[in-house]
């Protein structure tokens, strides 16, 4: 419990570098990452990160120092020409883009490995840590290292902030980008270098391997709670400082833990509990809609079943048992049962000895379902001109769908008809001809 | 036999296999699911090992295997269900699973002598030291060799049994359901042998240079023929090159050899993606130009 107090108040030197430090790369990483994620170009991303590593190697192999700036150029100059690369495969030749990412992101990290091992095999003192790019070191930060981490995360943020409405433009549609004159290409080379820029000071907190996450997952996250941008890139930037900050607790509560693994199980698990249970988007939510709305069709459809039956006999105030409403139209028992019931409580029907009445409130609602279905089919005989013997597919399901307010247009449209095309009376409930 | 011969038969196995399931990848557009499987093994190779307590390789295929799967399984989930467009579901599943992976291998470190450097680069050179044990002839032919070699001729059965499921499913997927053939079948299929290549290699040449073995010599093929088989013999032919070549490069330079085959494989996409008759940069430009002249 010390431990997270100590973590918290950032009392040590060295904590407040490593923690702000990260967290400043997650937030600005995730910013980038959002264009990256919205130009569906999340795999290239992952590309850059692993093409990063010859840069690397190569910038130590000519300076012989593990100086960040130089190693920075380095990573940069790399990332860029895989970009660069990828792009000249999948346009000059017959290899798909899927293909071409792959090929320049093991190529290049074939190389970078291989630079690397011929690194360790030199036996350069300086090189040591040099590996630590593979999964990231987050502690190794230090003081001078934070200050440029902040220099270039705050032109990755000014830029996009600057740039903000001409990003969203090339990201959403760039042929009208392209048509209201935008310098679309120009523009895309600019969101392309702070991608690698992002992608080159991120790998010193999670690393290559698993940059990919860092730069798009907080995006894909955010993506789930909101269809506005500027709230979309700040979301993102949440969530991304957020798992940095998890990732460097656990570190440091754990030195032997890595950093970069645990910050990108943060921001998945972030990405996974925003898919289930995001209200609008989430897949938990969409699927209890889905049911309520098949359970109202059910109830709905029980209730016509009531409706016709008393039609059928001139009195719809008899009590029903589910064999009689199954003879009418046949549906499973227990999906009977479990409708009636929601239907008693609903205050719709009630349950005596095994049958069923419908009360007044049934009464009406039972009306109003048949009445949609018919004057649907009304509708779609008169002005669709589709035969009589055609219409009743259409309006089984229309029906569940109608609001109140379309009902009424439907009604003065078709000016209140008696009957429906097969000659049934349509049943108006009193008060409803206003 | 001699240390090198076993490095490169070693190399040139693991590039067989993965190449000839590669041009599949490749022709299906999937090459970066394959990239994907071969980073999300990892979690179910450690937890077989910390199953089975050995590093022998059954548990670890069967681990693989469903992981791989698993894997498949998740991505489409996401992408289907929870709507996220393809590439980042890709993107989101290999990585957690890789830093899962990770995660585990830290946490149980002193448990298994498997650690994030053999995932990344491989234990290449080892593979000649560990031999059978078993008293007879096969003592000379180091295990892995085996079992690499057990695992190629189950690629290249699978292949042959199923061509017509894989040749119909990837070129003409309409069609082959219309004959009934499942492309959901061969997709999984397809998947599974994915995974277990990938798992057998991976402690040779390392996770991620896998997907190299998958994807480029496969890619180099598809420049140079447009017919399927000649597609796969091309590719393992490129594949057993790399690994001869990137052997010798490693030799001089003192390097990672799975990298330094990674580099051959590159420099020989190279030469094709430039001089491949048909489909090369070079020749289309400058032949077919005096062409239509």
């Amino acid at each position: 419990m010390k431990d997270f107090f100590d973590f918290l108040t950032l009392s040590d030197a060295n904590v407040r570098y490593v923690v702000l430090g990260v967290m400043l790369l997650g937030a600005s990483t995730a910013v980038v990452g959002t264009f990256t994620f919205l130009r569906k170009k999340s795999l290239v991303g992952d590309a850059v990160a692993h093409a990063v590593l010859p840069g690397i190697c190569l910038a130590f192999i000519f300076s012989q120092v593990k100086n960040p700036l130089v190693l920075l150029v380095g990573a940069f100059l790399s990332g860029w020409l895989s970009i660069l690369s990828i792009d000249f495969i999948s346009k000059r030749s017959r290899i798909k883009a899927d293909a071409a990412i792959a090929i320049v992101l093991t190529v290049f990290f074939g190389v970078g490995i291989m630079l690397l091992s011929y690194i360790q095999s030199t036996g350069n003192a300086a090189q040591s840590g040099i590996d630590h790019f593979l999964f990231g070191q987050a502690a190794a930060l230090v003081g001078q290292d934070v200050f440029m981490l902040a220099l270039v995360c705050s032109v990755l943020v000014l830029a996009v902030w600057l740039l903000f409405k001409e990003f969203t433009l090339v990201s959403f549609d760039a042929d009208y980008a392209q048509a209201i004159g935008l310098p679309v290409r120009a523009l895309e080379f600019i969101l392309s270098t702070l991608t690698v820029l992002a992608i080159a000071v991120g790998i010193q907190a999670v690393g290559v391997v698993l940059m990919a996450a860092m730069l798009i997952t907080p995006a894909a996250a955010a993506r789930y709670w909101t269809n506005k941008l500027s709230f979309l890139v700040m979301l993102a930037a949440l969530f991304g400082a957020g798992s940095a900050w998890f990732g460097s607790y656990i570190s440091y509560s754990a030195p032997k833990m890595p950093t970069g693994p645990w910050i990108i199980i943060a921001v998945t698990v972030i990405a996974f509990v925003s898919m289930t249970f995001a209200p609008e988007r989430g897949f938990y939510f969409k699927w209890l809609r889905k049911k309520r709305k098949a359970n109202t069709t059910m109830d709905e459809n029980i209730l016509k079943i009531f409706f016709h039956l008393g039609e059928n006999e001139k009195n719809g105030l008899v009590a029903r048992s589910i064999t009689q409403l199954q003879a009418r139209r046949y549906f499973d028992e227990s999906k009977m049962r479990a409708s009636l019931k929601r239907l008693c409580r609903a205050g719709k029907v009630t349950e005596n000895k095994n049958r069923w009445l419908l009360t007044e409130e049934g009464i009406n609602e039972s009306k109003r379902i048949a009445r949609l279905h018919r004057l649907w089919e009304m509708y779609m005989s008169k002005y669709l001109k589709i035969p009589a013997d055609h219409v009743h597919e259409g309006a089984e399901s229309l029906e569940h769908f109608f609001t109140p307010k379309l009902e009424a247009m439907l009604e003065e449209q078709l000016d209140y008809p008696e009957t429906d095309p097969h000659d049934k009376p349509i049943p108006y409930v009193k008060n409803n001809r206003s | 036999m001699s240390y090198s011969f076993w490095i490169i038969l070693t190399g040139a196995l693991v590039a067989s296999s993965c190449a000839l399931l590669g041009c599949f990848l490749v022709l299906r557009k999937m090459s970066m699911i394959g990239d994907a499987i071969s980073h999300a093994v990892l979690p179910g190779i450690v937890i077989a090992f910390l199953i089975s307590g050995s590093r022998s390789s059954l548990p670890m295929l069967v681990g693989a295997a469903l992981v791989g799967v698993l894997t498949t399984f998740l991505i489409e989930f996401i992408s289907k269900k929870a709507r996220m467009q393809n590439d980042a579901a890709i993107g989101l599943v290999f990585t957690f699973l890789f830093a899962v992976g990770i995660i585990l291998l830290t946490v149980f470190a002193d448990k298994m002598d498997l650690d994030a450097d053999c995932v990344l680069h491989g234990e290449i050179l080892f593979v000649p030291l560990d031999l059978f044990t078993t008293g007879t002839f096969l003592d000379i032919v180091p295990r892995k060799i085996m079992i690499l070699f057990i695992v190629f001729i189950v690629v290249v059965v699978a292949l042959f049994i199923g061509y017509k499921g894989f040749l119909l499913t990837t070129f003409d997927p309409f069609y082959a359901v219309s004959i009934g053939i499942s492309s959901v079948l061969w997709h999984y299929v397809l998947m599974t042998l994915v995974s277990m290549v990938t798992v057998v290699s991976f402690e040779s040449v390392g996770a991620i240079l896998v997907v190299a073995f998958l994807v480029v010599p496969a890619a180099t093929a598809y420049l140079l023929t447009d017919n399927l088989k000649r597609m796969l013999v091309y590719s393992v032919l490129v594949g057993i090159l790399s690994s001869v070549l990137g052997y010798g490069l490693a030799k001089q330079l003192d390097s990672s050899i799975p990298g330094s085959m990674t580099a051959v494989l590159g420099i020989l996409f190279l030469l094709a993606f430039l001089l491949a008759p048909k489909y090369g940069l070079l020749p289309r430009k400058f032949v077919f130009k005096r062409d239509r002249l």
